[in-house]
């Protein structure tokens, strides 16, 4: 099914969940927060929550910022 | 020489004693430094480091954005190294609904409930969203949020940001980055007697004679990034605004003299022989 992640595209698995998908991504960063359509999925809720088609996910870590 | 020596050294105790029950308190937590250091602008890991340092800062801005961004992953692990502690920005919202949303992702990635609110409401100047700021700090404030707010020099939006229960109000010296330093002292001093919670003076600071005025204004705190990170030498000018944060306040508290027309001599003329 298509989602969009950090405004990208994307392809994934009809069983997808956020877990997985940030498992993908993680590159290295342990705090990390996913919002899905806008609203924070909490860490501990991840691997329970699936992914529906035309899902608009954002993978948030630290940045340098004022 | 000798005695001058002496009454320094019985002094120097004495202050230190002094300084040590002067802490800042925000938040429910006390600090020993008046000075949040943003990281925006850090030309790299280690120049952050040296500037975190000898900042002596305790308390240090971040950004949240898409994870691809950047190897922040190491950036933290500096800020974790030097035992500071985390003040997560809403940096580029522009509406309440964003810069809540922002907040409570940052909540989750970082673990704190303290959030810099920013709500910015215009390109060029990056001036706050009055209307915007103030209806999400009342948000997040009922949500369990504490909000140190970045705001404009009005002192009745200070005091209504105050009265919603915001932990800070932070006015603007002069806009983000621009490095013009305090434009309109006078609101800075209005603004602080208005709010009863710690004024942190965020924003246009440009080099340490900045900084110590915003302290001898009454501000409890200075934040500042861009005038450390994009400093020729980071970490020298990290440690000039820490002694200028000290100073302005050390100043602040001991009561400056009143300004004169004319002058006042320090020199009594009693005693003047006719020569």
């Amino acid at each position: 099914m298509k989602v969009t992640v950090n405004g990208t595209p994307t392809e994934v698995a009809a069983d997808a969940t956020v877990a997985a998908l940030v498992a993908e991504r993680l590159d290295g960063h342990d705090r990390v927060a996913v919002a899905r359509n806008g609203d924070v999925v909490p860490r501990s809720a991840w691997t329970r929550t699936p992914l529906a088609p035309g899902d608009v996910v954002e993978v948030l870590a630290a940045t340098a910022g004022g | 020489m000798a005695t001058e020596d002496v009454r320094t050294a019985a002094l120097a105790p004495a202050l230190e004693q002094e300084e040590d029950a002067d802490p800042l308190v925000l938040g429910g937590q006390t600090f020993r430094s008046r000075l949040l250091l943003g990281t925006g602008g850090v030309p790299s890991l280690d120049a952050l480091e040296a500037a975190v340092r000898a900042s002596g800062t305790q308390l240090v801005t971040v950004a949240l954005r898409r994870v691809e961004a950047s190897a922040t992953g190491s950036m933290m692990q500096v800020l974790d190294r030097a035992g500071v502690r985390l003040l997560p920005n809403t940096a580029g919202c522009r509406t309440a609904r964003e810069a809540v949303r922002t907040a409570r992702l940052a909540r989750e990635a970082f673990g704190t409930s303290w959030v810099k609110l920013e709500v910015i409401g215009d390109d060029r100047t990056l001036l706050p969203d009055a209307v915007e700021l103030l209806d999400a700090a009342e948000q997040l404030v009922a949500e369990g949020f504490t909000v140190l707010a970045y705001t404009t020099d009005d002192p009745v939006l200070g005091r209504r940001l105050g009265d919603a229960g915001c932990a800070a109000v932070m006015p603007l010296g002069s806009p983000i980055g621009s490095g013009l330093g305090i434009r309109n002292p006078h609101n800075i001093a209005l603004l602080r007697d208005a709010v009863s919670v710690p004024v942190v003076l965020d924003a246009g600071i440009g080099t340490a004679s900045d900084a110590a005025l915003a302290m001898e204004l009454g501000c409890d705190a200075v934040l500042l990034a861009s005038a450390v990170t994009r400093a020729r030498h980071p970490e020298r000018m990290a440690l000039a605004m820490r002694q200028a944060v000290e100073a302005g306040r050390l100043a602040s508290r001991a009561g400056r003299i009143p300004r004169r027309w004319h002058a006042e001599a320090s020199t009594p003329f009693e005693g003047l022989p006719e020569l």
